[in-house]
């Protein structure tokens, strides 16, 4: 340490690990913060899909009902419905509280590897490997997806929802964004497989990243390119990128057992997170602070800019 | 009569209750249990079923007898005041109501009377018969009687027939003066609505000054009431509508009599040289033609003689009855006709009533003017005349069919050929050359059928049969077919030059130049191959002695001279045939189109170029028109965008299902749609990509190379602390962030620009192999592998590209001269050795020379295997990793843990590039230029260890084979001992 480290000013990383959950679920596919950061979910590979507290890193619930490793979660706007989509082709919708199954929706046919709630969780979107983004209405009884989106060509792998857009990353190297409002749909071609899209929270731009390990920052509107950030190792799996939660930096996961953060702006690399020897394979931003979640293998790592003096003492089991 | 029946719609009858009308809310009412179901008598009471197949219920009351109390027998009483009755008990007293009901046993209703029955026996005769039957055969039986039952006539015949009626007559007062037209008509009396016979009118009128005697009285005539048909057009009365007869100028032998302008007489003498002035289609409201002059007769015209003008007393025999009705439905025409007729009739004739029917007779059809009845038995040239198909085929067909059905020619549909049918149905002919031996040259057409002629005159000589006009002898087989070796007609050689010539008029004026390479293993045979073939597209009719090497021997050359030929036949470009044999199908059937998005997507080599060239925007841009459903929009809280709609998704068109176009893109898209995995990337950020691309020489590409090598390690080797400093090493790059930004973007585009233009000056030199060559050089170029980058400078890069291109239609020794040419250069051994793998290889073949090139780096994009796994997109990561490095090793040792193919399939992927060239390509090489870049350059961590995982398991494949021999041999070795 010849000189000190010059850290950014405003906007801070999280580079410290504030603990590490065990979830004693087999490999960990997904985890997610809740709409309020203040709980989480962690998909598992033994079919199960698991509530947790951020606070204290304890577990709150289990959710059991999948026939095969959950692949990816959401929970509603009013925490009281999470939806989990998973391998067995079927995505469910649970009651929070009580732990049972609402409504099981099948009719994809392929596994489904993302699902979302839209704003007012009236609506569960999921994609699957069929190249198929089913709506599905949470507020009748109907078995039938509201619409089914067959644009794809190839498995869709990542989907987002924002107020009244759907934004869907698909394997054959295409960005589509299906605006309801104008009745449009906008397609950026990308070229490689497309493994992770978000919007950022000003809900201008989309970020995606590709197997060719490069994110990509475009502009919502017109589709240029507004950043490319390189540098990590994106290249056989599904993995996730996510931004900040002030849109100050871009965040990926990496094959090479880090977490990527680079400045949004200048597309510099800002932080590479440690996380541990294996691939990184899910993280999510807190919604307002400045926290992250990143799963490796069955563990989950809380990480925050400084270290909280009031939840230091919390019991982690490593 | 007809009336009623039309009215009956109307007054129908209805039985029983109707049904209330079923009411949709009406909760359905509860089904009644049965202990429920019950019947009650008109009084009341309670009845109970007792055989369900019997019908039969209780009798009484509640099973008892008559009342409450039950049944109790009658008693016998009888006192000195009241003498008991002797009482006959009848059934009735033993029998209930009921059974005096309409359905009852023993129903009581008002009937006739036995004697008013009819046909009622009188006891007498009853009594008679009986006697009868006593002293009959079979005593005490009436059987025959019984048999044969008089008919039997209803009560009012008899009456009337008691008052004097006789069957036949009609029922009223007799009538003086007039005889009963029955006497004279037919005997039988009609009852119902029978028609009055039609000639019974005409003999009343001829009867009518007959004698009657004055004292004599006639029963009535038995008429039914005239059946007035009712109106039911709108039209007026006394309209009459077309009357098919005229109209059609038929015999219609009408005359009207009372017309003062009608010439019946004319008519009857000289019918036929007066015709009726107005022909077609007469009749009232019908107007006059363009082509007719006069126009007076147009609508009809009532003259006054067709009425009465004043009161007879009308007889009312006459069958109306006092109705009076225009007259020419009363009066009688026919026999008006005699007095009309003047000529004489013959004596025992009289005139027919109906005139017989006109025969029309058609004349023959007119023959045209140059008509010459001559039947013309060649079918050839009847073909060849009549559509202009080529002679050539209408010579085929000469020779083939004079043989075959001389004597009977067109017999069938199925002796016909499909020339024919053609011209039967009015086809038009197809456009391509219809024969193959259209394809050839006339010249060659000619030799072929002297060959042809010679041959078969050759062996016809010995028997010559009747068909003289036709020489040649119809060979065995078609034309099309002389490729295959026809075993009993010709020697060896000549067909070989049939095929020769098959193969030039194949190869003939083919500009294409891409080709299946048959003798891809023996250079210098395929060489010679495309001499000829060169040679037949330029039309050498020697080509193939041309093209074979002098220095071999006489057995060698045949051989390969058949092979050539046998080659270029089979591998002769098609598709231009193809395209001209066939048409398309006119009619689409529904069924076979398909929905396909209205709005196709855009070029995707141009959106690929776009993305490579990082011109992301409107290049990579597409915006449809996209329907949601209605209450998705709902859901969202969003007015649907499109209200009127009732589309959904994208809007679709319906299109051909066996349309090239949709299979077109399909697998184009896939194709591209998984794009090659990329080298690993050594950038750190953008800013050092603008660097190396700016960096024209190959020193500061080294220097800057080293200084990202080394700038990466550091974090992974020391962990953190190392990884502030790339922080800072980045952070020392940012403030030269704008400028080099924008620079950076144009020297890219610049560069891609410059290599574009350089693709269009090949391509227009080169042929079609150097467009898929600059295709994968322009893969390379996108991210420039660190070794890549390090050997060549920018331009040489290009240049030894341009060169890699040459090669393929320059020899060998080019590629020493560039050897020595580029030995100067840091690492020359490398690129020698991939410029010569690459000609070795890209001569071969097209796709062989894509996989070269893109082999050529070492991680650059690799082929289907990848494709396959690539198809379902990124995998999850494996369930547990042990320590990144052991574990690769572990898993490249061994089949990986997690035994899950693909999980292993995916692991892989990383070094599968490598593992393409270890396949293709000499390990040594391979191995060697991986020795150097290691030794010269630092990689990534991960690179390397990957590196030697893969070396390692070159030594250790290499050191089994090693161990393996040197076992083998020792194992020899110990053998004998």
């Amino acid at each position: 340490m010849a000189f000190p480290a010059p850290r950014p000013e405003g906007p801070q990383l999280p580079q410290v690990l504030l603990r590490t959950v065990d979830c004693l679920q087999g490999p960990v596919r997904a985890v997610r913060f809740n709409v309020d950061g203040n709980y989480f979910l962690s998909c598992g590979a033994d079919k199960s899909l698991k509530l947790w507290s951020v606070n204290r890193g304890t577990l709150l619930k289990t959710y059991s009902g999948h026939g095969y490793e959950v692949l990816d979660a959401d929970s509603s706007f009013d925490n009281s419905q999470l939806c989990s989509c998973s391998s067995d082709k079927s995505v469910i919708l649970w009651d929070v509280a009580s732990g049972q199954v609402t409504r099981k929706l099948r009719g994809h046919a392929g596994k489904v590897n993302c699902v979302q709630f839209n704003e007012e969780a009236t609506v569960v979107l999921s994609g699957s490997i069929d190249g198929s983004v089913r709506c599905w209405d949470t507020r009748s009884r109907r078995q039938e997806p509201i619409q089914i989106l067959d644009d794809a060509r190839d498995s869709i792998s990542s989907l987002k929802v924002a107020q009244h857009e759907l934004l869907t990353g698909c394997v054959d190297g295409r960005l589509r964004r299906y605006d309801l409002r104008m009745g449009q749909l906008h397609v950026d071609f990308i070229s490689s497989p497309i493994t992770c899209v978000c919007f950022s929270a000003d809900g201008q731009c989309t970020l995606s990243s590709s197997l060719d390990s490069t994110l990509r920052l475009l502009d919502k509107s017109t589709g240029e390119l507004l950043g490319e950030y390189k540098g990590h190792q994106m290249k056989g799996y599904k993995l996730d990128c996510c931004l900040s939660s002030k849109d100050t930096h871009v965040l990926s996961c990496s094959e090479d057992g880090h977490v990527y953060c680079w400045d949004l702006v200048e597309g510099s690399l800002a932080l590479k997170l440690p996380v541990g020897k294996a691939v990184v394979q899910s993280m999510s931003f807190h919604p307002s602070q400045c926290r992250l979640l990143t799963a490796m293998e069955r563990h989950v790592q809380l990480w925050a800019n400084e270290s909280e003096s009031t939840e230091e003492s919390m019991n982690t089991d490593t | 009569m007809a009336a009623d029946s039309n009215n009956e719609k109307d007054d129908f009858v209805s039985y029983g209750t109707a049904l209330e009308p079923l009411e949709e809310d009406e909760p359905l009412k509860k089904p009644v249990p049965i202990y429920e179901q019950t019947v009650r008598d008109e009084k009341g009471r309670y009845q109970r079923f007792h055989g369900a197949f019997t019908g039969g219920f209780s009798a009484g009351y509640f099973n008892t007898v008559g009342s409450k109390e039950g049944w109790t027998p009658s008693t016998f009483k009888s006192s000195r005041q009241s003498k008991a009755e002797q009482q006959q008990a009848r059934p009735e007293d033993f029998m209930d109501e009921e059974d005096f009901g309409e359905h009852g046993i023993a129903p009581r209703e008002i009937t006739r009377s036995a004697e008013f029955q009819s046909g009622h026996r009188d006891l007498a005769t009853e009594k008679a018969r009986a006697v009868n039957a006593q002293s009959s055969l079979i005593p005490g039986d009436t059987l025959l009687e019984d048999i044969i039952a008089p008919a039997q006539s209803s009560i009012g015949v008899e009456l009337l027939k008691k008052m004097g009626w006789r069957e036949g007559q009609g029922v009223g007062p007799r009538v003086k003066r007039k005889p009963k037209k029955q006497k004279t008509g037919e005997g039988v009396g009609v009852y119902g609505c029978a028609l009055p016979p039609s000639g019974s009118e005409g003999s009343d009128e001829e009867n009518d000054d007959e004698f009657a005697p004055e004292n004599v009285t006639f029963a009535p005539k038995d008429v039914t009431p005239v059946d007035f048909t009712p109106r039911l057009g709108l039209q007026g009365l006394g309209y009459r509508g077309l009357d098919p007869g005229l109209a059609l100028g038929q015999a219609s032998e009408h005359i009207n009599l009372f017309d003062p302008q009608f010439d019946s007489k004319g008519k009857l003498f000289g019918g036929k040289q007066k015709q009726s002035r107005r022909r077609g289609v007469v009749g009232q409201g019908f107007g006059v033609g363009a082509l007719e002059d006069e126009d007076e007769d147009i609508y009809h015209r009532d003259s006054m003689s067709k009425y009465d003008t004043e009161i007879k007393d009308e007889e009312p025999t006459d069958g109306l009855f006092g109705w009076t009705a225009p007259q020419e439905y009363t009066k009688k025409k026919d026999s008006n006709k005699d007095a009309s007729y003047i000529g004489k009739i013959l004596e025992g004739f009289t005139l027919a009533q109906k005139s017989e029917a006109l025969k029309t007779i058609f004349p023959p059809p007119r023959l045209p003017r140059d008509y010459r009845p001559v039947r013309r038995f060649n079918p050839g040239t009847f073909v060849s005349h009549v559509t202009g198909v080529s002679p050539a085929l209408a010579q085929a067909l000469k020779t083939s069919r004079g043989h075959m059905d001389k004597d009977e020619p067109q017999t069938g549909r199925h002796q016909l050929d499909s020339g024919q049918r053609r011209v039967l149905i009015g086809e038009e002919a197809l456009q391509g050359p219809s024969s193959v031996l259209d394809l050839l040259k006339p010249a060659d057409r000619e030799r072929l059928k002297h060959i042809r002629k010679s041959k078969s005159s050759l062996q016809t000589q010995p028997t010559k049969d009747s068909n003289s006009q036709s020489a040649l002898r119809p060979s065995p087989f078609p034309p099309t077919s002389s490729s295959k070796p026809a075993p009993n007609v010709t020697p060896q050689p000549s067909i070989s030059q049939e095929q020769q010539q098959e193969a030039l008029s194949a190869w003939k004026g083919q500009t294409t130049t891409q080709t299946f390479k048959p003798f891809e293993k023996n250079l210098e045979k395929q060489e010679r191959y495309e001499q000829y073939l060169n040679r037949l597209r330029q039309g050498d009719k020697d080509a193939l002695e041309h093209s074979l090497d002098p220095q071999m021997t006489e057995w060698e050359r045949s051989r390969e001279r058949e092979e050539f030929v046998r080659a270029s036949i089979l591998y002769r470009p098609s598709s231009s045939f193809l395209s001209s044999r066939f048409t398309r199908g006119k009619q689409q059937d529904d069924d076979d189109t398909v929905e396909v998005n209205r709005d196709e997507e855009g070029d995707l080599d141009d959106k690929q170029a776009a993305v490579k060239m990082k011109m992301f925007g409107k290049l990579t841009r597409e915006t449809f028109e996209w329907h949601p459903d209605k209450l998705l929009c709902k859901r969202f809280n969003v007015p649907d965008p499109y209200p009127g709609s009732s589309l959904v998704g994208l809007p679709k068109v319906k299109r051909d299902k066996f349309s090239v176009f949709n299979f077109l893109t399909v697998p184009e898209s896939r194709e591209t749609s998984v794009p090659p995995p990329k080298a690993p990337e050594v950038k750190k950020s953008r800013w050092d990509v603008s660097q190396e691309m700016k960096d024209s020489d190959a020193l500061s590409e080294m220097l800057s190379a080293a200084r990202d090598q080394s700038s990466e390690i550091g974090p992974d080797q020391t962990g953190t602390m190392d990884q502030t400093r790339t922080k800072d090493q980045t952070r020392t790059d940012t403030p030269a962030l704008p400028a080099p930004d924008s620079k950076d973007q144009q020297s890219d585009i610049r560069t891609e620009t410059k290599e574009t233009l350089n693709k269009d000056s090949k391509e227009d030199s080169s042929d079609s192999d150097s467009d898929s060559d600059s295709d994968s050089e322009t893969e390379e170029t996108r991210p420039p592998m660190d070794v890549f980058k390090a050997i060549f400078s920018s331009s040489s890069e290009e240049k030894s590209s341009s060169e890699s291109e040459e090669e393929k239609e320059e020899q060998k020794k080019e590629q020493k001269e560039e050897q020595g040419h580029v030995t100067h250069i840091l690492f020359n051994i490398n690129t020698a050795v991939t410029t010569t793998t690459l000609s070795v290889t890209t001569t071969s073949s097209v796709a062989m020379a894509t996989a070269a090139t893109s082999t050529k780096q070492n991680t650059a994009p690799s082929t289907s295997q990848t494709e396959e796994q690539e198809w379902f997109g990124p995998k999850l990561p494996p369930p547990s990793f042990a320590l990144k490095s052991s574990s690769r090793d572990l898993r490249a040792r061994s089949p990986s843990p997690s035994s899950d193919e693909k999980h292993r399939k995916s692991k892989d992927k990383k070094h599968k590039n490598k593992k393409d060239h270890k396949h293709k390509k000499e390990k040594k090489k391979k191995k060697h230029k991986k020795h150097k870049h290691k030794g010269k350059q630092k990689k990534k961590r991960e690179e390397s260890s990957s590196d030697s995982d893969t070396e390692t398991e070159h030594t250790t494949s290499d050191v089994s084979t090693e161990e393996l021999l040197r076992r083998l041999k020792t194992v020899r070795a110990q053998c004998p001992l």
